[in-house]
């Protein structure tokens, strides 16, 4: 396995969109990053640029105005990437199904991969969100265990 | 004149987690205008509320916001509860102000986290959110949930806190009182904060009345005003007294939201000395009936204000929520030019921007 690959698996950079999410999930994606849970000791690190980026976590349901930032921001992330719908609204669109300005979930515009329960989701969810895509992205990038 | 370029800050931004986008026009260094674009965090939650009869709305308002959640889930039901009008039983009113001011709790130290995050003060962004667990952990311990308590129902409260769980609570609350108030001091006592916030985004007092500025982006600017005076739910027998700073910059507000994280741990101290013993819920009777009510409650972001009309049915006829950082973001326009552009991020955040509040 090449060193990129290789970390790619082993510490892959994550980059958190927030569709129109009610915060709820937003604060517990940036929980699982604090002391309690440290998701950086297994060498996750939250980046702000699509381009250094290897997992896109969306959080909230799509409405007709993210959904082209959220298309722009996923061409952007460099292959192979994995998308990660974290909470009920970013899965289905949750409680705001019914709203008016809401397309659905984000597997209406993104191929998701793993998808992550709960509203909001714990952090511990989410940590295994990751650890799943990771299982996937170890496949993608052919060092599958 | 110097050439002039236009950069978007946002939707997508490592200082907000949320969306926004300014369209910041800036000469060299130097930000001369400022547009905000919103509409990214728009649902439509207001038209939703008319969908769903009555006491399912609780769990689609407190999805407003997942900060400030608890406080408009009490809000509607003391909203909806002024349409009869209802009363609700004492110990459930000072059960919705401990709630109420444990969230403003976490809300403040998450803020206080972010703005360290802003700064560049990581090991201070993680010592904040490392405290903020703890309150978490209580509120998760005595409503279920961590983010979303769904804690109030149209007549009262959900769920009680017995007398072992209060000894926990008031445990804990001790403890993040005194790791705050150390946190809070090296804060306010570092130069390179210092140097970072003092005379930065400037907002005078009359300014700030102009605009129609609330919450403690106000009284930052030396406006004594809170809607928590108003004395709704217990807050007029728990002796509150509003936070004030007089200079109007960064570090101001910072001091008063860093000041009501410490009031707001008093204040439930001493809600739990008061509280009564008896119900905490009392079934309404019949549905809403045709009437037209406001109501306004103190979010930890400022001021919210909640209109509902009924109309005799299981169904609300309108429900309207005016929500802080709406009335908050025009002072942006005032705060931004004439800053550099590093200093935007820190500017933004401290008016504490909640986005998803502000369109629903
Ligand atoms: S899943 Fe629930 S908590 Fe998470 S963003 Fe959606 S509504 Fe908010």
């Amino acid at each position: 396995m090449g060193i990129i690959q290789k970390s790619q698996v082993k510490s892959p950079w994550i980059m958190h969109f927030c569709n129109s999410s009610c915060n709820g999930c937003d604060i517990e994606v940036l929980a699982s990053l604090t002391p309690l849970y440290d998701v950086e000791r297994f060498g996750i690190v939250n980046m702000g640029n699509p381009k250094h980026a290897d997992v896109l976590v969306v959080t909230g349901p799509v409405n007709y105005r993210t959904a082209r930032v959220l298309k722009n921001l996923y061409d952007q992330i460099p292959d192979p990437k994995m998308v990660i719908a974290v909470g009920a609204c970013a899965s289905t669109g949750g409680v705001f199904h019914n709203c008016y300005n809401i397309l659905g979930g984000v597997d209406k515009v993104l191929p998701v991969d793993v998808y992550v329960p709960g509203c909001a989701a714990r952090p511990e969810a989410i940590i295994d969100g990751v650890v799943l895509a990771l299982q996937k992205l170890s496949k993608a990038v052919g060092v599958a265990k | 004149m110097a050439p002039r370029t236009v950069a978007p800050f946002g939707p997508q931004h490592p200082v907000l987690p949320e969306p926004i986008q300014l369209k910041i026009t800036y000469e060299n260094e130097k930000v001369v205008d400022v547009v905000p674009a919103l509409g990214y965090g728009h649902r439509g939650i207001e038209k939703a509320c008319e969908l769903n009869e009555y006491p399912k709305n609780i769990h689609l308002v407190e999805r407003i916001c997942g900060i400030c959640s608890c406080i408009h889930g009490i809000s509607y039901c003391e909203t909806v509860e002024r349409l009869w009008p209802l009363e609700v039983p004492p110990r459930a009113k000072y059960l919705r102000v401990i709630y109420s001011e444990m969230s403003r709790l976490h809300s403040h130290l998450l803020w206080l986290g972010l703005l360290c995050d802003a700064l560049g003060f990581e090991s201070m962004f993680m010592q904040f959110w490392r405290i903020r667990e703890k309150v978490l952990d209580i509120l998760e311990a005595t409503s279920g949930h961590r983010v979303t308590q769904s804690i109030s129902v149209v007549g009262g409260v959900r769920r009680d806190i017995d007398a072992e769980q209060e000894k926990t609570c008031i445990k804990v609350l001790q403890e993040v009182k005194k790791e705050a108030e150390s946190l809070i001091n090296v804060l306010a006592s570092d130069p390179t904060v210092k140097a970072r916030t003092v005379g930065k985004g400037v907002l005078t007092k009359e300014q700030a009345i102009l605009l129609g500025i609330n919450g403690p982006h106000l009284r930052a600017s030396g406006v004594k005003e809170d809607s928590r005076m108003l004395g709704a739910q217990a807050y007029s027998e728990l002796g509150f007294e509003p936070i004030v700073e007089t200079a109007g910059d960064c570090y101001a507000r910072a001091l008063v939201r860093a000041r009501e994280a410490l009031q707001s741990i008093e204040l439930q101290l001493e809600a739990f000395s008061k509280m009564p013993e008896g119900e905490i819920f009392e079934r309404p009777k019949g549905r809403p009936p045709a009437n037209e009510v406001t109501y306004r409650a103190e979010q930890p972001r400022g001021e919210c204000f909640y209109y509902a009309k009924g109309n005799g049915t299981q169904h609300l006829e309108r429900f309207r929520v005016r929500t802080p950082t709406f009335a908050n973001i025009p002072s942006l326009l005032v705060m931004l030019p004439g800053c550099e552009l590093a200093d935007v991020p820190v500017i933004v955040l401290s008016i504490d921007p909640c986005i998803s509040c502000t369109e629903r």
